[in-house]
């Protein structure tokens, strides 16, 4: 590092406008769990300060755990996360690595046409995409939701992966070929873990927009059998009353898997590539 | 056993043709040097050969088989890069072994190779290592003992030097030369540095804008290039070209090698004035502008005291002149 940037006040400046940054960003976050362990009363009370001794209450996790099917709604929300995020990242890398490694006519233009997607948003078509389903018999089940996940993730992870993909040494996966090795292992064995921070981050980008999703579950599955973790804390909202403990534990139950599978991936993130290969 | 013939190999990448009809034979058990300058097309016809880019049109003949159509791996040939390519994920003997492996080779036989080419190459202290581990030298001998445990017919090498530094590309040359003395196998070896060329080649192919410029020994190209192309580009410091007019020949231009030239402080064919003097000790490069010939380079064996500024005369050894005509082509 040189000099310049590690002047005082330089240093200082820095971290006032990152500390700010974070204050922001997770103001909401601490204010939903904060609150999420404080009775009504309390809530509504003092809503910014933390839990004391009189105000502390489960009484939301207590409603959560014992009303309704929770368990069963987290466990659809993972099932349909994790299914979309395996297709995503299968199909996204494979189509990719097509891409960056084959000359073929319209090489160019399937791109194009891949990439489209990230500009286009899936939602346009949710008419369509329901009629798919109906007749496909597809309504109320978790496939549904991952086969439309699918597609809405694959744009923008063919579109990083495949640049990724682009700056994997050409002779590595020409030894390989020499060797005799099929595509097939060069693409599982040496190309993808090549690229593993990077669909690292595609993971990261794909999983949060799927696991917050209220749209599809709520269009597509929404029955009791097939609902997701987002859907199945409207239950709390109610016209009249609505249950703010219950939607607030709900809520901050609901952060903890996608929490877990980001610090899985972000190790992968900081790793960083397997060094030796070639150079 | 170890062949190769190509026969009027083209290759283009959309419009632009890269090799424009390429015909080679190297017989069995030769060493054979691409050199060209970059961008020329030397990795383009050693990966046609290896089959790992299709050509335009033409055939490759290995062992007299036509193999247009045969994969890289059912070739018999052996690749070593300029980048080393070793497997990230796999220990050295695994790096080695893979290819063997992948044929379904007894395991007996692998470790037998292994412990052949190991030793050759002095890595037995390294084989449980990963490439990672390794410093460049030791992952370029790795990977050229991946080459030499597969056996092959043909051993292709791109530029498999280029990213050692000074002293370990000598060491590792030598290794080249022992290997190839030993293995007495046919190689192609793929350079731009023509001190490697010189060194290893029994036959150098001279590459430019993807035709072959001149096919020949190491001393034949010295001595007797075909053109202007190859005269300047086999010998350093590069030969010099006069302007024929200049020295009133009837020829276009006017080749002599710095090496050739003599120079003294009274007399002599050009007169000139030193521009500047590299002294490397165990020879001198004056650079003189002569009247006559122009901004010429003399190299001096030895020491030579000389001053920027001071006058000298340069004059050709008789005989050691080269003549080429308006098409670059050397007059007889
Ligand atoms: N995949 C490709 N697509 C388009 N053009 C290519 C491709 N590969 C090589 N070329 C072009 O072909 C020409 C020859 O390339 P090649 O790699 O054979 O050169 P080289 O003689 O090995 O040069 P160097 O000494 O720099 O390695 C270059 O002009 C290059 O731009
Ligand atoms: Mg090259």
């Amino acid at each position: 590092m040189s000099i310049a940037t590690r002047s005082l006040p330089r240093t200082i400046g820095a971290h006032a406008i990152l500390l700010t940054y974070t204050v922001i960003a997770l103001f909401p976050v601490i204010l939903v769990v904060m609150n999420s362990f404080k009775s009504r009363a309390g809530i509504f009370g003092a809503p910014l300060t933390p839990p004391t001794p009189k105000t502390f209450d489960l009484i939301g996790y207590t409603t959560v755990i014992g009303q309704g099917d929770f368990f069963h709604y987290f466990q659809n929300s993972l099932v349909v996360t994790v299914g979309s995020l395996f297709f995503v990242l299968l199909f996204g890398a494979m189509a990719a690595f097509a891409l960056s490694e084959y000359r073929f006519r319209g090489n160019t233009l399937m791109g194009l046409y891949l990439a489209l997607g990230i500009m286009i948003p899936i939602r346009l078509a949710t008419v369509a995409i329901l009629q798919l389903m109906v007749a496909s018999g597809l309504v109320n089940t978790l496939t549904a939701l991952i086969l439309v996940y699918t597609a809405q993730g694959l744009p923008l992870a063919v579109f990083i992966l495949s640049e990724f993909m682009k700056q994997v040494s050409d002779d590595l996966k020409n030894a390989g070929r020499i060797d005799g090795l099929s595509e097939y292992t060069i693409f599982f064995r040496l190309v993808v873990p090549l690229v593993r921070p990077s669909m690292a981050t595609v993971a990261v980008f794909t999983m949060i927009p799927i696991w917050n999703d209220l749209w599809f579950p709520l269009i597509l599955a929404p029955s009791e059998e097939t609902k997701t973790v987002t859907l199945g804390a409207q239950l709390f909202l109610g016209q009249f009353v609505t249950n703010w403990n219950a939607i607030l534990a709900a809520l901050s139950l609901a952060i903890l898997p996608v929490l877990i599978l980001y610090v899985i991936f972000s190790r992968q993130l900081i790793r960083g590539i397997t060094s030796g290969a070639v150079k | 056993m170890g062949s190769l013939k190509i026969e009027n190999v083209k290759k283009a990448f959309g419009p632009v043709e890269v090799l424009k009809g390429i015909d080679l034979e190297v017989t069995d058990g030769e060493f054979v040097v691409f050199v060209g300058p970059s961008g020329c097309g030397k990795s383009t016809l050693l990966r046609v050969i290896a089959g790992l880019e299709d050509s335009t049109s033409g055939r490759v003949l290995i062992d007299g088989t036509d193999v247009s159509v045969t994969p890289p791996a059912k070739r018999g040939i052996a690749m070593v890069f300029q980048t080393y390519a070793l497997y990230p994920h796999l220990t050295v003997r695994n790096n080695m072994g893979l290819g063997l492996k992948q044929a379904n080779t007894p395991a007996a036989e692998i470790e037998r190779r292994i412990g052949i080419a190991s030793s050759m190459l002095s890595l037995e202290p390294y084989l449980e290592r990963r490439p990672a581990e390794l410093s460049g030298g030791q992952r370029q001998r790795v990977a050229i003992g991946r080459a030499v445990v597969r056996e092959p017919k043909l051993f292709l090498f791109d530029e498999p030097l280029s990213n050692l530094d000074a002293a370990l590309r000598v060491n590792t040359r030598l290794e080249i030369a022992q290997l190839h003395r030993r293995l007495k196998a046919t190689m192609i070896y793929v350079t731009h540095d023509q001190v490697e060329a010189m060194t290893l080649a029994d036959k150098i192919v001279v590459l430019n804008a993807g035709k072959i410029e001149q096919i020949g020994g190491p001393m034949e190209l010295y001595n007797a290039p075909a053109n202007e192309f190859v005269a300047g580009f086999i010998g350093s410091p590069k030969m010099n070209f006069i302007d024929g007019a200049r020295l009133g020949e009837t020829a276009k231009t006017i080749g002599v090698r710095p090496e050739h030239l003599t120079v003294d402080p009274k007399s002599g064919a050009w007169k000139g004035t030193v521009v500047h003097a590299e002294h490397l000790g165990a020879d001198t490069n004056l650079y003189l502008d002569c009247e006559k010939a122009g901004l010429i380079t003399v190299r001096i064996f030895g020491v030579y005291d000389a001053e920027p500024g001071a006058t000298l005369y340069a004059t050709p050894e008789p005989g050691k002149t080269y003549r080429f005509g308006a098409d670059g082509k050397v007059l007889k």
